[in-house]
């Protein structure tokens, strides 16, 4: 025990030197996993793609373990170049709960997916696996430079791979409904993306500079009135236009029309993470705007709207799931419900009562429960979508009202459900109850009991929805023959054809479907799976024909492991209530009065552009051509050397004609002026 | 009206007008179209901001101009991706001419 713990301390202190080169990795690892991914072809990018799973679970648990470790946040300046040029990376407690969140995920997804994206053996290449394992790795690298960004440009592009990543998994079925939907999620996407372009433009314009912790500085103004923030009305209007966008990728009510086709259309392993995930990354973008930027007098006047929407959102998403007949679409809109609780911390975090008492550095608890619902929603909305993907191919179909006898069918992944279920309405002992119980404290600390009857009442329709579901997979076949109209009971009858036909007429609503396979390899494991079933029949709940022709059948029998995946992450969502409270104190890491006392406000009054900022580290540079050659050289000790410059390029250009000549002397010109520098 | 305002005003028209055609453009087309207004106008308020933060007698401020390469490349891309989308949805719906195609977005 005693040797285990200076091993672990041992451990920490050697990562703590390489604490630099762990969050490139967390970059460079899954960009470049895709790309050989991407060059190597479908076979070798599973491969490297389930090697890339351990490897970046690693990294984030070894980030998420040096962070505790130190108690301070990790930050490293790209290239060496301080903020107002480069670009830094930070992490925080509350980046690296999110990083190992995601690569937790991921990793699940990952081994999930083998089944559904496995290249045939007959073939050489695949376009879907290939494009699959790739997009998957690139989701992954936009994730994690989503969470570890502190520069408002380089978030920009981390949010628009983001993008680009989810929507081609939207459409991998390459029907024409996903390519609808993939294309309406797009739209949404790029207007959303291109606000918040518009949006940073504008804070660059009145601050020059994109580094979050100096706007945040130059926004509290150089003196420590928080009273009176010197926030431009350019900045106002910046984050105001950068929120809206974010929403429409976040898909909060107004905005939220692409988000149940694009998540209900795609594989289930993709939804998986498109739900669990992908909206969280611009949802953190939309916390670190409000909470980590803006000064809390403005976050004060906001935060009843966003939270309005949210409790929207909870209600309308709530009422659609209980309305939905697919089981994909259920889950679909639960997230958009779920999403909304997302959007309820923020009049609970910022509430003026509050405020006074957050100086003392303690976690308030609405900034715990928040973090607790985004992190257990992911797990469980993870599992809850997989867990579909596997009814859908052990039943050919996933419509609620015919889900009936799926307890003996598929017992564990309904085990999985249920508990996923658990955690999403918010019951004891679940992560989703931790949170939704913190949430609840905070409405009532802070003297906001309304926000309290929007989380009651949206988890009794959560209760509602997830009733459905159990209840038409639980019960007797009778109950759910009642439920289903003429319509759904035609189509059941569908369903109990022979199977060869079948398999090839449910492929297309199949949500991840592997080439259908004979018969003749899939009758001995259907045989053993239905015994129970023939005999369980022989009493017959109702009597009825009709009853025995609705008995469900295994189309596809699926693999023990991969309803195992899903449990495992329906059992992490649970998990989740059962940690105590106080272990979320890593979620205060670099927060409250220590991160503020880490920046350094800014000497110069607003407005300038970045190079009369005081540079720190960064010598200036005296004209644009010489400060874009020395933002291309990384290293500032090769500064010395580039006077050399000039006489090679001479060389270069002496055999061309007299018409270059001017070229060289010019750049000669500049490059000497800036090797006179120090 | 100097040079700098006379441009900012022109970039806000086209954001503007962008944002305009984004929401209520008729086809998945016109909202791809108008998605690029939009972005040019971003574009040339960077550039508005690189003229107005240039100081101490240099042309501009070149973070600015930066940023426009990499968002130009990521708007190049995301209409590549969008139109790519637009085709494949006219091909499976049986449409020769993309054009005509009038439910591609039913917003």
């Amino acid at each position: 025990m005693n040797s285990a713990l200076i091993n672990t301390s041992g451990l920490l202190a050697a990562l703590s030197g390489w604490s630099d080169e762990l969050l490139m990795m967390l970059l460079v690892v899954p960009v470049l996993a895709m790309l050989f991914g991407f060059v190597l072809g479908s076979r070798a990018a599973e491969r490297i793609a389930l090697l890339t799973l351990p490897l970046g679970l690693a990294l984030a648990v070894a980030v998420a373990a040096l962070v505790l470790d130190q108690g301070t946040p990790l930050s490293y300046d790209i290239g060496g170049w301080a903020s107002p040029l480069g670009v830094a990376l930070r992490v925080d407690g509350l980046s690296a709960v999110l990083l190992l969140t995601t690569a937790l995920v991921i990793t699940g997804v990952g081994l999930y997916a083998r089944a559904d994206f496995a290249t045939p053996a007959d073939v050489d290449e695949a376009r879907t696996p290939l494009a699959f394992w790739t997009l998957l790795l690139g989701l992954w690298a936009a994730l994690n430079a989503v969470f570890i960004g502190q520069d408002l440009f380089n978030l920009y592009v981390a949010i628009e791979l983001l993008t680009f990543t989810a929507v081609p998994l939207v459409c991998l079925k390459g029907s024409a409904e996903t390519l609808q939907a993939a294309l309406r999620y797009l739209l949404f996407a790029l207007l959303g993306s291109v606000l918040y372009l518009l949006g940073a433009a504008l804070l660059y314009g009145a601050y020059g500079t994109l580094d979050i912790g100096q706007l945040a500085a130059a926004m509290r103004g150089s003196g420590l009135a928080a009273a009176e923030p010197a926030v431009e009305p350019a900045a106002i209007a910046a984050v105001v236009l950068m929120t809206a966008g974010l929403l429409a990728k976040t898909a909060l009510v107004p905005l939220h029309l692409w988000l149940p086709p694009a998540h209900a259309g795609a594989p289930a392993a993709a939804s998986a993470i498109l739900s669990a995930l992908v909206v969280k990354g611009s949802f953190y973008l939309i916390f670190r705007l409000w909470i980590d930027l803006m000064p809390v007098v403005y976050t004060q006047q906001i935060a009843q709207g966003l939270a309005t929407l949210g409790a929207a959102a909870i209600l309308l998403g709530g009422i659609m799931a209980i309305r939905q007949a697919r089981l994909k679409m259920l889950i679909a809109y639960s997230t958009l419900a779920q999403l909304g609780y997302l959007f309820l911390i923020f009049p609970l975090l910022v509430s003026p009562v509050l405020v006074p008492t957050l100086a003392d550095g303690s976690t308030p608890a609405a900034w715990t429960g928040g973090v607790l619902q985004l992190v257990s929603h992911a797990f469980a909305k993870a599992s809850m979508f997989m867990g579909a993907g596997l009814i859908a191919i052990a039943l050919g179909h996933d419509r609620i009202a015919d889900l009936g006898g799926l307890s003996r069918l598929l017992p564990i992944t309904l085990v999985a459900f249920a508990l996923s279920g658990l955690s999403l309405m918010g019951l004891p002992p679940s992560g989703g109850f931790a949170a939704k119980w913190l949430l609840l404290r905070a409405a009532i600390e802070t003297g906001q009991w309304w926000w309290t009857l929007v989380i009651l009442f949206g988890g009794v329709l959560t209760g509602t929805y997830l009733y459905r579901v159990l209840a038409a997979a639980s019960f007797s076949e009778s109950d759910a023959d009642l439920a289903a109209g003429p319509a759904s009971r035609r189509q059941s009858e569908g369903v109990s054809e022979p199977l060869p036909k079948l398999a090839t007429g449910a492929s297309a609503e199949l949500a991840s479907a592997p080439p259908p396979e004979p018969a003749s390899e899939v009758s001995p494991e259907r045989a053993s799976v239905q015994s129970p079933r023939s005999s369980s029949q022989l009493p017959g709940q109702t009597g009825q024909v009709q009853s025995a022709q609705r008995q469900p059948r295994l189309q596809r029998p699926v693999a023990r492991s991969r309803e195992l995946i899903v449990l495992a992450l329906a059992l992490i969502s649970i998990a989740l209530g059962l940690v105590p409270l106080t272990s979320f104190e890593i979620l205060q890491i670099g927060r409250g009065g220590e991160a503020m006392a880490m920046l350094e406000p800014l000497a110069e009054p607003a407005g300038l552009s970045a190079f009369e900022l005081p540079a720190s580290g960064v010598t200036p540079v005296p004209s644009a051509t010489g400060f874009l050659a020395s933002v291309m050289e990384p290293l500032p000790g090769v500064a010395g050397s580039l006077p050399s410059a000039p006489e090679s390029l001479p060389t270069v250009a002496g055999p061309s004609t007299s018409s270059v000549a001017p070229l060289p002397s010019a750049v000669g010109a500049q490059s000497s002026a800036m090797g006179s520098l120090p | 009206m100097s040079s700098v305002t006379f441009y900012a005003l022109l970039g806000s028209l086209l954001v503007g007008l962008g944002l305009y055609g984004v929401i209520v453009g008729a086809s998945a087309l016109r909202k791809i179209l108008a998605f690029n207004l939009l972005g040019s106008g971003v574009f040339l308020l960077f550039g508005v901001i690189a003229q107005r933060g240039a100081g101490a007698g240099f042309g501009g401020d070149p973070v600015p101009q930066a940023l426009v390469i990499t968002g130009l490349v990521v708007a190049f891309a995301a209409t590549a991706l969008a139109v790519g989308l637009l085709v494949r949805l006219g091909e499976s719906a049986g449409l020769d001419d993309v054009e005509d195609e009038s439910e591609g977005e039913s917003s």
